[in-house]
């Protein structure tokens, strides 16, 4: 097979000692630097770029993409044992990772991050390798109509059951999508929902910032009033039984990383959408799926798993419109193609083909990157756990530090730090009337990107609605969406049929 | 904390490029930045604006252009408003310099920010970006007069891509149906490379993108550039007439120009032109610029505050005849 020599050579170039140094260097830098909240892959890569001029372009690539890699694994760090999320891609993550933490099993939910993000990565990595040219054509017949009902998909999926009360979910969803609004309208250029003139509102409200704002400020607020005088300090110690049990573990799991990796793949494939709306799909979906659904949400594996998963293999989706059409899917990935173009390379169509040396290389640096990484990431995991022994009353005030800065340093304003504070009072008092904070987060970062393609749909298409039903892709992925929409309810219907036969004393729950 | 952790590399990375390159370049004036320089960029990570900042940023530091790291900080909110006032805020700093685009006179006449493009320090016009109508290789539209009777028997439904209502694209759109009466549906998209992709997935008829948007599908066969928005034919596209030469009068531009704060000190202006003319000197830079069919046409002082103020009145016009 042509791509099997092709990619052998790409080997030769990766495989050389100096380029072996790069990748660990890159993927432990990465590591570090996803771990940071605030600092995500696009941070390490800018900081790095200026760099790159002093090594060959096919090995500042790979440097690059080691710490993209590293980063898409450390972001699931500070989500797992601090509840921020370390990097935007990581924000799902949270949702599980910091209950697990909170049971004791914060070695269990980063060993499940680690294995999710190499599966994610290994499988993504391969479906690249095989079907580069035939997915770029996929990600072209990607218009607006079928962005929309893409979105449309992963918000039902949140809908559906799972321990959430369905109407509570709405409430937030509806609320997150009034969050999305806030900011200059693309299709207009006005500017909405600014309360009154503030500037700082004209660039719209940051998933992130919400995201920090109520996993992070209103965790601490909501652990200090529930453990009052004697806050209960994480049993956090890591043998390397455990680290055995916990692979272990992972095998069962297969469903679910598996599932993740797919759809990751291809969410991160599409220009519009990137890595973050990958997880949280992921992590809607193996909601869905799970027999375990209940339990999402209280620290169930699958539920760090999938969107670990997803992250990762959206991060190697991203790149491929990125080279094949020069477009770049993510922020990251947009500085990747300015890299590209300082060192002389066209990203686009004809890079394959006037350039195989480079791109091959950049391929097979990524399964060695995602082998470094899943490697450190494993050995690093007793230095991290060891980090959640320290006192409650010092991880507190350094959470609520770097909740602080983690909002600060990605749009350096003062506006979203003080946004951090009235989030993390607001998710405080929601978490205290027990509604959920996952779909919030999720309508904030998917609302604009529905609001746009269903507008573009109706401009292109002169206002006709059934834009959306005669296209076969969009069609599909509505088709999908309702029957995601009312499966929880007939489900509900059904048992509750059977629940009044047998016992006809008990209400039947719905969903 | 990204700043500092900028700050520290990039100061490491330049010391390490000053000592291999042995000696220090020659610089008019006696006035040098006593700390890194802030790079405003009007727009985004990611978009052409940004990545054309970042590439000036990347050949300054490559070529040892400034005895301090040039740090490139997005302000992209609101087309450009949340930059424009930031750099309001900094008057007489001598350290903050600004990335314009056209959003740079649009912004301010189209929403009441409270600045004055007046009372900034112009510094240099790097490059005038151009425009070139781009249909789809697969359609049978071949020249202007091809492309003007599809969209006229296509009853306004024309699909027009381009970026964000009241950004440059717009504006040429609304140029076109001035000249011939006829009617688009304008589509906005976030930025010109989606736009690209959705000409080719045929999600629209057409677009006015920039060549550098279009660049690599062109190179690929997959569109088709139909007329250039020029007073002249641009080298890359020989074949390509201007609308000019046939006859309809639509030229514009998109500015890729340096701006300071109100008030910079003399020497500091002295110095970050001439930075700016070394840069524009470059072999890397010169290369890029007739690659992507950008006219590399430099100009400072009074005559760059002179075509500023032109072009604001320019597009004051052209937005009144829209709205």
């Amino acid at each position: 097979m042509e791509v099997l020599s092709l990619l052998a050579d790409g080997f030769a170039t990766s495989l050389s000692p100096f380029n072996l140094f790069i990748v660990i260097i890159g993927v432990t830098a990465g590591l570090f630097i996803g771990a940071m909240p605030g600092l995500g892959s696009v941070n390490g890569v800018a900081i790095v770029l200026p760099l790159t001029f002093i090594v060959p372009p096919s090995s500042a690539i790979i440097l690059l993409a080691a710490i993209y890699y590293g980063a898409m694994y450390g972001g699931a760090v500070s989500s797992i044992l601090l509840g921020i999320p370390g990097a935007s891609t990581a924000v799902a993550t949270t949702f599980d990772g910091r209950p697990m933490a909170q049971k004791g099993q914060a070695g269990l939910a980063l060993i499940a991050a680690a294995v999710a993000s190499f599966v994610g990565g290994t499988i993504s990595v391969v479906l690249f390798t095989l079907f580069a040219a035939p997915l770029a054509d996929i990600a072209l017949s990607f218009g607006p109509a079928e962005e929309f009902a893409l979105v449309l998909l992963a918000f039902t999926t949140f809908v559906g059951l799972g321990g959430d009360d369905s109407l509570k979910t709405i409430i937030m969803i509806c609320l997150g999508l009034a969050l999305s609004t806030v900011g200059l309208d693309l299709i207009s250029g006005q500017p909405r929902l600014i309360f009154g003139d503030m500037p700082g509102f004209y660039s719209g409200i940051s998933f992130l910032v919400l995201a920090i704002g109520t996993y992070g400020l209103g965790e601490i607020l909501y652990t200090i009033e529930t453990s009052k005088t004697a806050p209960k300090v994480t049993n956090a110690r890591i043998t390397f039984a455990e680290l055995g049990a916990g692979l272990k573990r992972m095998n069962s799991l297969w469903k679910t990383m598996s599932l993740g990796s797919f759809l990751g793949f291809f969410v991160g494939m599409l220009p519009a959408a990137g890595a973050t709306p990958a997880a949280l799909m992921s992590y809607g979906i193996a909601k869905q799926t799970s027999k375990t659904s209940d339990t999402f949400g209280k620290g169930n594996i699958e539920g760090v798993a999938a969107p670990e998963t997803a992250n990762n293999a959206a991060s190697t989706g991203s790149l491929l419109p990125m080279l094949t059409l020069g477009i770049p899917g993510s922020p990251t990935t947009a500085l990747l193609l300015g890299g590209m173009v300082m060192w002389g390379l066209v990203p686009g169509p004809m890079l394959f083909i006037e350039q195989p040396d480079f791109v091959w290389g950049l391929i097979s640096s990524l399964y060695t990157a995602n082998f470094a990484a899943v490697a450190v990431n494993i050995a690093l995991i007793p230095v991290f756990v060891w980090a959640l022994r320290m006192p409650f009353t010092v991880l507190c005030a350094l959470v609520v530090v770097l909740c602080i800065v983690g909002g600060f340093a990605p749009s350096q304003k003062m506006h979203d730090v003080w946004l951090i504070f009235a989030f993390g009072v607001g998710g405080y008092l929601l978490r205290k009337a027990d509604y959920p904070l996952a779909p919030l987060v999720l309508a904030l970062v998917l609302g604009p990107l529905m609001e746009k393609s269903f507008r573009q749909t109706l401009i292109a298409e002169q206002g006709n609605i059934l834009a959306f039903v005669e296209r076969p892709l969009s069609a599909t992925f509505i088709g999908l969406a309702i029957l995601f929409f009312v499966m929880p309810f007939v489900v509900a219907f059904i048992t509750g049929a059977k629940e009044r036969l047998h016992v006809p004393s008990k209400r039947p729950k719905i969903n | 904390m990204y700043n500092k952790l900028t700050k520290k590399i990039a100061v490491a990375a330049i010391s390490t490029a000053a000592l291999l390159a042995g000696a220090a370049q020659a610089v008019a004036g006696d006035w040098k930045p006593q700390k890194p320089v802030e790079l405003v960029i009007m727009a985004g990570q990611g978009g052409g604006a940004d990545r054309i900042a970042r590439l000036f940023q990347s050949i300054i530091q490559k070529e040892n252009l400034s005895n301090m790291p040039i740090l490139p900080v997005n302000k992209g909110g609101g087309s450009g408003a949340e930059a424009l006032r930031y750099l309001k805020d900094k008057e007489g700093d001598a350290h903050v310099i600004m990335a314009t685009l056209n959003s740079y006179y649009t912004t301010p006449l189209r929403t009441d920010i409270g600045v004055d493009i007046e009372e900034f320090t112009p510094l240099a016009r790097m490059a005038m970006d151009t425009f070139v109508l781009w249909v789809n290789a697969d359609s049978d539209i071949q020249t202007l007069d091809d492309y003007v009777a599809a969209v006229k028997a296509a009853g306004g439904s024309w699909k027009m891509g381009g970026t964000g209502t009241g950004q440059e694209d717009s504006l040429v759109t609304a140029m076109l149906e001035k000249e011939f009466g006829i009617q688009h549906t304008y589509v906005p998209f976030k930025g010109g490379g989606t736009v690209a992709k959705n000409l080719v997935g045929n999600h629209i008829n057409a677009t006015v993108n920039n060549p550098a948007e279009q660049m690599g599908f062109w190179q690929a066969g997959k569109v088709r550039p139909i007329v250039a928005f020029t007073p002249e034919r641009l080298a890359v596209f020989p074949d390509v007439p201007t609308a000019r030469e046939l006859g309809h009068d639509i030229v514009y531009w998109m500015q890729r120009s340096f701006v300071a704060p109100k008030d910079m000190p003399a020497d500091a202006v002295a110095y970050y032109t001439d930075m700016l003319e070394q840069l524009g000197a470059t072999p890397e830079w010169q290369e890029y610029a007739s690659g992507k069919a950008l006219v590399a046409d430099m100009l400072t002082g009074d005559a760059l505050q002179n075509y500023f103020l032109n072009e604001r009145s320019k597009h004051a016009e052209i937005l009144a005849s829209i709205e």
